[in-house]
């Protein structure tokens, strides 16, 4: 039966102020049940607040192959970075 | 308690209960393993541990009233198929996926009004209960609501097994709202539910759903009670020898 179900990622806030965090991913027919099962699946022992499912095919994600396109010309920026710079004397406790 | 007469049917009424929801609760297990997909096996014994956990509070009252050295193990695991007075609904065995949907619905919707009911009971512990349990019942009722959507209004199949199902559970649900003698005395007193004004509202809410199904109402011309004085279908003396092989073979044993 999962054959024909969807795939969708399950996202839980465990408590006020924290961020959704992906937890895993289950099979539903549509979000509505992805919802029901990701209480079953994922919060058996009372965690979290907040439920997110998304559609796994919705997500957009970066390819290990696109490692040096995405990142490596980040590394010829240098004063991206705090430690680039050399703070003058008289700010030495900053 | 006010008086020695209302405790012992106080008890008497919270064994019912608990055997409603032990019975009901150990046919739900019977899934574990073998549910259609990983996620509805999760689910399906989530709900059968919130039944079994309903029936070791409803026992554990009906044992502190007792105060004979009684236990919740005792009522599950030492009683005789006559001493159990659980609604025969209950013990059916659990038949094809569409089969326990249709039952799990059927007293979903009774439970989350019976259980509605019961919070108001002049018995504090039962009103206790009936508080924890409306939480589970709102949510079973969910589940079991889509899924009589889900089939019912599915493919072929899904619809003709669905059908089939609900005319064969039909003819147990008129004993979801029968009173005796018992109940009836409890209901007077403020303590029990009175399950017979319950009937209107399940009825209204079931042939809706049925209605949104594509099913047909069963034409109800036929019913079984008995569960209640201790007369059951032969499915449960099955049922029973596997639940209370233990501690039939091995008095007391202990984990």
């Amino acid at each position: 039966m999962s054959d024909h179900m969807k795939l969708f990622e399950v996202f839980i806030r465990s408590r006020r102020g924290l961020d959704h965090k992906h937890v895993g991913s289950l099979h539903a027919e549509d979000a509505q049940q992805a919802l029901e099962y990701a209480r079953d699946v994922y919060t058996r022992r009372s965690e979290g607040v907040s439920i997110w499912v998304v559609n796994s095919s919705d997500i957009v994600a970066s390819q290990e192959g696109d490692c040096e396109s995405f990142y490596d010309p980040l590394d010829d920026k240098p004063y991206r970075h705090a430690t680039h710079y050399q703070l003058p004397e008289e700010v030495n406790n900053m | 308690m006010p008086d020695t007469g209302t405790k012992e049917a106080v008890k008497q009424y919270a064994i019912r209960l608990g055997d409603d929801a032990l019975v009901l609760g150990h046919r739900l297990s019977e899934w574990c393993s073998y549910g259609p997909f990983l996620e509805e096996d999760l689910a399906l014994t989530n709900v059968a541990l919130d039944f079994i956990g309903r029936a070791r509070m409803f026992y554990s009252y009906a044992a502190e009233l007792a105060a004979d050295g009684s236990t919740e193990d005792t009522y599950a695991y030492t009683r005789d198929c006559r001493d159990f007075s659980n609604l025969l609904i209950h013990e059916l065995p659990r038949g094809d996926f569409a089969f326990s949907m249709a039952r799990q619905y059927l007293v979903d919707a009774y439970n989350l009004a019976y259980m509605e009911s019961l919070r108001q009971s002049a018995d504090n512990t039962l009103a206790a209960i009936a508080e924890k349990a409306v939480k589970e019942s709102s949510y079973h009722l969910r589940r079991s609501h889509d899924w009589m959507l889900r089939l019912g209004d599915g493919t072929a199949e899904s619809h003709q097994r669905l059908q089939r199902a609900v005319d064969e559970l039909w003819g147990y649900t008129p004993e979801l709202f029968a009173m005796d003698a018992l109940e009836q005395q409890l209901a007077d007193a403020g303590i029990a539910v009175d399950a017979a004004a319950l009937r209107p509202g399940w009825e209204q809410s079931v042939a809706a759903t049925l209605a949104e199904a594509t099913l047909q109402k069963p034409a109800g011309d036929w019913e079984v009670s008995g569960g209640r004085r201790g007369i059951h279908t032969e499915a449960l003396g099955h049922m029973l020898s596997e639940l209370q092989f233990m501690q039939r073979a091995y008095p007391g044993l202990q984990w």
